[in-house]
């Protein structure tokens, strides 16, 4: 069991699923606080067939091309949403439901009819659907790393303007800081992470690791700061040990284990987190009641 | 009756109860939690079968109605703790998913059940898996099931039909009026899972998604009226069927893929052409004169 961590393609391996799950943790606090949690989901699912078309026209599984597809393909979905949801009166989550579910069933049939090709079910394009990170060859590590580095670093040097934009658009704009720019750099850096995410995690559940990590981080800090860096922490710390726990069984789909670490640490925050915890709640529920129970018998000595 | 006739009757029995739940799913605002409870139905399912050993519609209904309500009140509880409604969503269905994902991947995984078919649905083997009904002879059991299940949640509906459309418009009135509104939301939630699970044979966890929403939000965009938009759902969701199995056959390719491929393209006829609500009326229509 151990041997396979000290195999050096597997450190690659577990390497890049840290970044990569850093950077989905801090991209996943942006949207947060921008409500559009599922939104990413959605968008995932919108990647799919832009994979399989990319693998189409290329006929080999290159994964920086299947990237510019998938994320192509995604930000097509993203335009749909914000279209259908701008222009009609269904609301934006139909609006979002209707895109990840048409656009996933027109990847699926794509992808029976790239099945059928011998270099299409050889290729192992399945595995975009739960992500398997053990079938991930050098290339694809280095091609992943990049880009998972380039978003953290983009996060990193506008940190506090992405602060002003997510909490007070109208100051930012007084700033003379371009909202548009930040809209189009902040889709773009959300998209990148998806699609990154989608070889090792897959289209379904890479939505996890935006949405879950932020969301544990909440219970435990009230500083956007400390936030970004904890759902960070605990974004990599899924990616890895979900990846680790993958590699112990034969063809074991990797997104499902990085979720259920997540799912773990979430936990544990909701229970033991500082910030309204479960425990801490009671606490204080107690400590209340024992404060008023205290007042009520030196009220009733002193009559 | 012929192999691809019990597959169309299958596929629009799906059209006709999705398209049904669906138009109170985005009149509810719901849309997104109908997402989840597809995902978190495959969990119910899982544990159905390792507490049965097999896969059969009664053990699969109760299954997959506690994972509906399973998610639902999950949902609600985090949401009560001050996390946004759509990240609880989020956390919520991705790891009930994952936990079905991994049981079948580590330990169910065999002939009976496996994660391909969860998500893609297995409409082609439908037609083989039969049994035998009173007075109509040999049917196969999916196609059973969801006509049982239509039934259920036609009658639910229809019986109260005037609740229904309250808590969805005006939940607020409902309850003052004195109508149970959280009650029916969980009941709402069950009849969610169990056209879903119904569906699960059929269309698979993600296209029963499209099944429900697409259908419901073309008619959206055509009426006002809930009875017609009802019944426009419906026949949404029948044409989109046929259109899904027929456009599979032709280019041989997956039936539940193009299903879902043929509510878009519906979707995308009544986005360009409603008389009020589509793109084309919009440019059509003169601006008004002030």
């Amino acid at each position: 069991m151990w041997s396979t961590l000290l195999n050096s393609n597997t450190q690659w391996v577990l390497f890049s699923t840290m970044i990569l799950g850093i950077a989905a943790g801090m991209i996943g606090c942006m949207a947060y606080w921008k409500r559009q949690s599922l939104l990413s989901d959605a968008l995932a699912h919108a990647a799919l067939p832009g994979v399989i078309i990319a693998f189409l026209i290329l006929g080999e599984k290159n994964l920086f091309f299947l990237i510019i597809g998938a994320a192509i393909s995604a930000l097509i979905g993203a335009w749909f949403i914000q279209w259908i949801s701008e222009s009609t009166r269904i609301a934006e989550d139909s609006a979002m439901g209707m895109i990840l579910s048409i656009f996933y069933g027109f990847g699926i049939m794509l992808l029976t009819i790239a099945n059928r090709t011998a270099a299409g079910n050889q290729s192992g394009l399945d595995k975009f659907i739960f992500g398997q990170a053990a079938t991930m060859i050098r290339s694809d590590v280095y091609t992943m790393l990049g880009l998972a580095l380039l978003v953290i670093f983009i996060v990193f040097i506008g940190f506090k303007e992405w602060k002003i934009y997510l909490f007070d658009p109208e100051f930012a704009k007084g700033l003379g800081l371009s909202l548009k720019g930040m809209n189009v750099l902040y889709t773009a850096v959300l998209v990148t992470t998806i699609v990154i995410g989608i070889q090792a995690v897959g289209v379904i559940l890479i939505a996890a690791l935006l949405i879950i990590p932020s969301a544990s981080a909440r219970y435990w800090t009230h500083s956007f700061k400390v936030m970004l860096i904890l759902s960070a922490v605990m974004g990599g710390l899924s990616g890895v040990a979900g990846t680790w726990l993958s590699t112990l069984g034969n063809g074991w789909p990797t997104g499902p284990f990085v979720v259920l670490v997540a799912a773990a640490l979430f936990i544990l925050s909701l229970i033991f987190g500082k910030e309204k915890g479960l425990f801490i709640n009671y606490l204080y529920l107690k400590m209340d009641a024992q404060k008023s129970n205290a007042r009520l018998e030196t009220g009733g000595m002193a009559k | 009756m012929s192999y691809a006739a019990w597959i169309i009757l299958t596929a629009s029995l799906v059209g006709l109860s999705c398209g049904l739940i669906g138009v109170f799913l985005i009149l509810r605002k719901m849309a997104m939690m109908s997402d989840a409870i597809s995902h978190t139905v495959l969990l119910g399912i899982v544990c159905a079968y390792l507490v049965t050993k097999e896969v059969s519609g009664p053990a699969m209904l109760v299954g997959a109605i506690l994972a509906g309500l399973l998610t639902a009140f999950l949902v609600q509880w985090l949401h009560s703790l001050d996390i946004q409604q759509e990240a609880s969503i989020g956390i919520v269905f991705t790891t009930l998913f994952a936990i079905g994902v991994i049981l079948i991947a580590t330990s169910v995984g065999n002939a009976h059940l496996d994660v391909q078919h969860a998500l893609m649905g297995e409409i082609t083997f439908i037609p083989w898996n039969t049994t035998v009904l009173p007075l109509i002879g040999s049917v196969p059991k999916a196609t059973v099931l969801l006509a049982f299940v239509f039934v259920v949640a036609l009658i639910v509906i229809i019986a109260f039909y005037k609740e229904w459309k309250l808590t969805s418009f005006d939940p607020a009135l409902a309850a003052s009026l004195g109508i149970p509104v959280l009650f029916m939301h969980y009941v709402f939630m069950t009849l969610v899972s169990i056209t879903t699970v119904a569906s699960f044979d059929a269309v698979g966890a993600i296209m029963v998604v499209a099944m429900l929403i697409t259908p419901a939000s073309s008619a959206y965009l055509w009426t006002d009226r809930l009875s017609v938009m009802l019944l426009l759902s419906c026949a949404f969701g029948v044409i989109s069927a046929v259109i899904g199995y027929f456009i599979a056959l032709w280019l041989d390719t997956s039936i539940s893929g193009s299903m879902a491929f043929a509510t878009g393209i519906l979707f995308l006829i009544s986005f360009i052409f409603s008389p009020k609500h589509g793109i084309l009326a919009k440019y059509v229509r003169p601006t008004k004169a002030y």
